[in-house]
């Protein structure tokens, strides 16, 4: 491999890392307390989720090209990605924050509330800690999806490993497909294998 | 605001209905309950026991009429205060399955904040009361215990924080019949050596007869009668025909 590529792929991966974390940073930032918001407000159910599962079935490319039109959050580069990429991984912890409360056993819960602790006692120290399991499989399936969703951001400018793929589909160039295909999967293999690891940790516990 | 309940925790059900969609659950009940009784509510399912004790600690309010623990209505106590001055154990028995043992029964005097060396030591008594070896079970978690084992760990967990009033909500019904007469001995050792007020639902008459100062029978959300064991036995009632004919 020349030298000049191994550099490149550095540098898009380290890229790429970034996109994917920022972007979850935010999913989850966001995800979490509305998953919350959901248990406790059953209106707010059918139309948040809808909501996260049309923006989930819309094709990635498409909801890059949606998004480039609109001011502010749209355009070229970083910023429309990132926006894309947190509408993608939503859903996920959504809906799996939202499931793992609500598996809490009912008579663990009512009897939280018949000792007498306080709705925030209840949420963090019996729902979460118990839903703890459920909502990073969430976490899990979100960031591997985002870090696959993430080269398709190369296309509206946005960099990372898909820069590669791209430049290689267009240029016929198999080796710059790879340098960019190959790293992208060993991200996506060594976060599941990393969130596997605390799901086993976080469930013994 | 606050105050926990005194030494006497008297209750009382004042003309209290409950209505859940277009059932009426409970009709009119008027009860009271004084300090240091175990009273017994008896009935079928859907009789409306269960309804009416969770309005003694608040997780139900009646639709019309008043609960009152120690003459106070509870629309008008701290709920979190109430709560945690009542001991409650249901069937189910809701240990929370990520505490040990010993968590799971420091935890209204933890949520009260008592210092943590005065928990430790109620919580080894307490242990100790219900026939559970400390050092052996202290950090055990709930899942490793048979079923009897984490009833007894419910109702130490209903004990810790000295409560004036008990509520039990058919807490030996999914045990075996020797563990659950077992446990009906210690509930009957506990109830003449703490003098608690006590109420206690079950839709077994042999349990009544055994464990209640006083029975409540309750028939379709109605209070068909309310007398001691004793008298129960002699009552011509058409439930309690019923119920005795189960003996």
């Amino acid at each position: 491999m020349p030298p000049y590529l191994l550099q490149e792929m550095t540098q898009l991966t380290f890229e790429h890392i970034v996109l994917v974390l920022v972007s979850m940073a935010i999913a989850a930032a966001a995800g979490l307390p509305l998953g919350v918001l959901l248990t406790r407000r059953t209106a707010l159910r059918t139309p948040l989720l809808g909501f996260a599962n049309v923006m989930q079935t819309i094709p990635s490319l498409a909801l890059f090209g949606f998004l480039i039109p609109i001011p502010f959050i749209g355009g070229i580069g970083k910023r429309t990605a990132i926006v894309a990429l947190v509408l993608y991984a939503l859903l996920p912890i959504l809906r799996n924050t939202l499931a793992g409360i609500l598996g809490v056993d009912a008579a663990v819960r009512e009897s939280a509330i018949a000792m007498g602790m306080t709705g925030r006692q209840l949420l963090w120290e019996v729902e979460l800690p118990l839903a703890a399991p459920t909502i990073l499989a969430g976490v899990r399936i979100a960031t591997v999806t985002t870090i696959g969703t993430a080269t398709i951001a190369a296309a509206i400018g946005a960099g990372g490993l898909g820069v590669f793929i791209f430049r290689g589909i267009a240029s016929v160039d198999t080796t710059q497909i790879l340098a960019g295909a190959i790293p992208a999967a060993l991200l996506a293999l060594l976060s599941d294998g990393g969130f596997s690891w605390i799901e086993r940790r976080v469930s013994t516990a | 605001m606050g105050g926990s309940l005194s030494q006497a925790a008297a209750l009382e059900f004042r003309g209290v209905s409950y209505r859940i969609g277009g059932n009426l659950v409970l009709d009119n009940l008027n009860l009271r309950i004084e300090s240091g009784r175990t009273l017994v509510l008896l009935g079928r399912s859907g009789s409306g026991k269960t309804t009416a004790l969770k309005m003694l600690n608040g997780l139900l309010f009646p639709s019309s009429g008043d609960v009152l623990v120690e003459d106070r209505a509870t629309t008008s106590w701290d709920l979190i205060e109430l709560r945690r001055s009542i001991g409650y154990v249901i069937q189910e028995v809701g240990l929370f399955p990520h505490f040990t043992i010993g968590e799971n029964v420091a935890l209204v005097p933890r949520l009260k904040g008592w210092p943590p060396d005065r928990i430790a030591a109620r919580v080894a008594e307490l242990l100790e009361q219900v026939g559970l070896e400390p050092a052996k079970f202290l950090d055990r978690y709930p899942r490793q215990l048979s079923g009897g084992q984490r009833q007894r760990v419910g109702v130490a967990r209903a004990l810790a924080a000295e409560p004036k009033l008990l509520l039990f909500d058919e807490p030996f019904g999914a045990l075996d019949p020797v563990t659950r007469v077992e446990l009906q001995d210690q509930f009957l050792a506990l109830r003449d050596r703490l003098h608690k007020t006590s109420i206690f639902v079950t839709h077994d008459v042999r349990e009544a007869l055994r464990l209640g100062t006083e029975i409540a029978l309750l028939c379709r959300g109605r209070l068909e009668v309310l007398t001691t064991p004793d008298e129960f036995v002699r009552s011509n009632g058409p439930e309690a025909c019923a119920f005795m004919a189960t003996l």
